[in-house]
């Protein structure tokens, strides 16, 4: 009898918290009565997996700043204090560092499933605009983390992007001082990116990542055959084609954490540097600002960006080039928060859209990625031809969509999902 | 598309290869970090022939002993030639910043993360590389690292090299390979002249210690990375394989 008065005794604990405070009911609402198609493919785990990384990130971060020393005297020897004298330093660092890398990663492959079915399209605008806000704060923490090491990339990186605010015409340059709050980048500027990097932006993203998943559980999920699920329901109201995310899709899920945590760990143990790309070669050498590295390369996931930036060369409308290449970076990632406007197809995944859609899809995915590896060269006349072209169908990609969108034939879609 | 993207990034990848090279030919070394001995030897010859000008920041005395299996007495007793320095402190040069700039016109720099900024093949490859120049201050220069300040202090240990019209089995920047010997004729190639304490093999084995030891100094917590890693991965496998097994018994129901 023990066994059903232990029973009851949870259920009458469970009735005086929900008097008090809806636990049942947000349980209910966004995981046990949470109906998600049940055709979700492995482009479906990049959303949880990002999840898992921001907590890897905000874990290891709160760790990282019990040592780490935020002055540009200390700063470059703080972190190596931590990979030699922390118990575990080093692991907490890599776990840190490799993450940055990871988060991108994950997110690119997350938008890029969204690009694929539709997932922007109505009703969930809101959802895809939460989720640009949340990769523009990531980028901005990014860069930010990335001052912090104080090494020479850390230093040099950090002085090109913000020397990219001087270019804007007039209040450019007083811009640019704002920002450092100084001169040159220095330990005020450290400080400030400090701040930003451990409470300002965490903050930030932590309540887009709220916004972004509140907004896609008032509309629901989309699935690879962008049908909606709530069109066909049983007499008890559930979506045939639904099912509840928990336990099936945090199960399902649990199987795409292991496979990305079998590779993220084995990138951590044997090659944390990411073959220079993770961690930057210049960046073990503390930053010094009167030694200008021989090439200055962002990370790998700011470069096709500025691939972008450095394809503009010539200047145009009596706009410098530089200024014109800071706003096309602008509009390329501007662009992508308007593009559940831009998309007039009656369908919403690529498997039903016809073949013009497909066709600038796979150019868009190819320019992004020979971009990004434009970004880390450094530019001969040869590359710049190809990053402007890339740059053309990177914008082509949005800017016709409204048309091609709207001119081809579309296949029929199905009532219910293909699986 | 998948596979178009991919065929791309592999014709991209040589691109991405031959921009990270350029310069001078390297010498390759790999370092062997679970060679005790040979990184016990390094750090000889760092404290004996290094040490006085550059310092490892970073890495304390007391870790290398534990890293390197060396008892606290021996390390005390040979290493630790500075009576400021202590077990428990990083390893500080005997020079003030100030001397080297006025000596050499740079300080020396800290050699802790050397092997990670410039790889073990430069430094294996620097160290080999210095050569006679009667028009240097110091009387070398060096074949990696041209008009370098810093003279050359393994000079005892390897002798004097110099530069001469010959043969090497090394790529040298601008040689040609001779097919028939598979060696390189070049005047750049580099020949001990007036031998020093060492043969020229002993010697390339004691810079491939000092290397290696530099090698360790960059990241002492590699060997405890390697040795965690399989253990991790092999739990993170299993965690996996229940995870599927979970995931399917859930999903048996689903069609």
């Amino acid at each position: 009898m023990g066994h059903s008065n232990k029973a009851k005794a949870e259920r009458g604990f469970m009735r005086w918290v929900d008097d008090r405070f809806p636990a049942t009911q947000m349980w209910q609402e966004h995981l046990s009565r949470y109906y998600a198609p049940k055709n979700f493919n492995v482009w479906y785990f990049f959303g949880s997996l990002a999840l898992l990384v921001l907590v890897n990130q905000i874990l290891t971060g709160v760790w990282l700043t019990m040592s780490f020393n935020p002055s540009a005297e200390g700063a470059f020897a703080s972190v190596e204090y931590i990979m030699r004298d922390v118990e575990w330093g080093w692991l907490i660092r890599y776990m840190h560092s490799t993450g940055a890398s990871a988060f991108f990663i994950v997110v690119y492959l997350h938008m890029f499933r969204g690009l694929l079915y539709g997932s922007y399209k109505a009703p969930r605008e809101l959802v895809w605009i939460f989720g640009m806000a949340i990769y523009l704060a990531l980028m901005a923490e990014a860069f930010m983390g990335y001052l912090l090491p104080w090494g020479q990339m850390s230093y040099w990186g950090a002085q090109v992007i913000i020397s990219l605010f001087s270019a804007i015409p007039g209040i450019g340059p007083d811009l640019a001082q704002w920002i450092r709050g100084d001169y040159l980048i220095s330990g005020i500027t450290l400080n400030r990116f400090f701040a930003l990097h451990v409470v300002a932006l965490p903050i930030v993203i932590l309540a887009l990542v709220v916004l972004h998943i509140i907004a896609l559980h008032e509309v629901g999920s989309n699935n690879p055959d962008g049908i909606d699920i709530k069109g066909k329901k049983d007499e008890a109201g559930k979506p045939l084609d639904g099912i509840p995310f928990h336990p099936y899709y945090t199960v399902k899920d649990l199987v795409g954490v292991a496979v990305f945590l079998f590779v993220f760990c084995a990138v951590i143990f044997y090659f944390p540097e990411g073959g220079g790309y993770f961690l930057e070669k210049p960046n073990f050498e503390p930053a010094n600002p009167l030694k200008t590295p021989d090439h200055i390369a962002p990370v790998w996931y700011f470069t096709p960006f500025y691939a972008i930036l450095r394809a503009i060369t010539f200047s145009l409308f009596g706009l410098e080039a530089k200024f014109l290449g800071v706003m096309c970076m602008g509009a390329a990632i501007a662009v992508l928060f308007v593009l559940p406007w831009l998309d007039r197809s009656p369908v919403r995944s690529i498997r039903y859209k016809g073949w013009i859609s497909r066709l600038m899809l796979a150019l868009f995915a190819v320019s992004f990625v020979i971009l990004g590896v434009l970004g880390v060269l450094p530019p001969t006349a040869g590359r710049t031809a190809l990053a402007q072209l890339c740059t053309v169908v990177y914008f082509a990609f949005f800017l016709l969509m409204p048309l091609y969108t709207r001119w081809e034939k579309t296949k029929p879609v199905p009532e219910r999902v293909t699986g | 598309m998948k596979k178009r993207l991919l065929a791309l990034l592999l014709a991209l990848m040589p691109t991405v290869g031959f921009a990270a090279e350029g310069g001078v030919h390297l010498q390759e070394m790999t370092p062997d970090l679970h060679d005790r001995a040979s990184l016990q030897n390094g750090m000889k010859l760092f404290v004996n022939y290094c040490m006085g000008c550059h310092s490892l920041e970073h890495q304390r005395f007391a870790r290398a002993a534990e890293d390197l299996d060396m008892p606290r007495d021996l390390v005390e007793d040979n290493l630790i030639f500075s009576s400021a320095l202590g077990f428990n402190d990083q390893m500080h040069n005997a020079m003030k910043a100030s001397d080297g700039e006025n000596w050499f016109g740079a300080a020396p720099p800290d050699l802790t993360l050397e092997a990670r900024l410039r790889g073990t093949d430069w430094i294996y490859s620097y160290l080999l590389g210095f050569y006679r120049d009667p028009s240097r201050p110091t009387g070398v220069n060096n074949r990696v690292f041209p008009l370098v300040a810093m003279p050359n202090v393994l000079e005892s240990l390897q002798g004097v090299q110099e530069k001469v019209c010959a043969a090497s089995d090394h790529p040298i920047e601008g040689a040609e390979l001779d097919p028939l010997t598979g060696k390189y004729q070049s005047c750049e190639t580099l020949r001990v002249t007036e031998p020093g304490r060492l043969e020229p093999e002993a010697f390339e084995a004691a810079v491939f210690d000092l290397t290696n030891f530099l090698a360790y100094v960059g990241e002492p917590s590699k060997l405890q990375a390697q040795a965690l890693a399989p253990k991790v991965l092999i739990f993170i496998f299993i965690f996996g394989v229940i995870a599927y097994l979970l995931k399917r018994e859930y999903w048996r129901d689903i069609h």
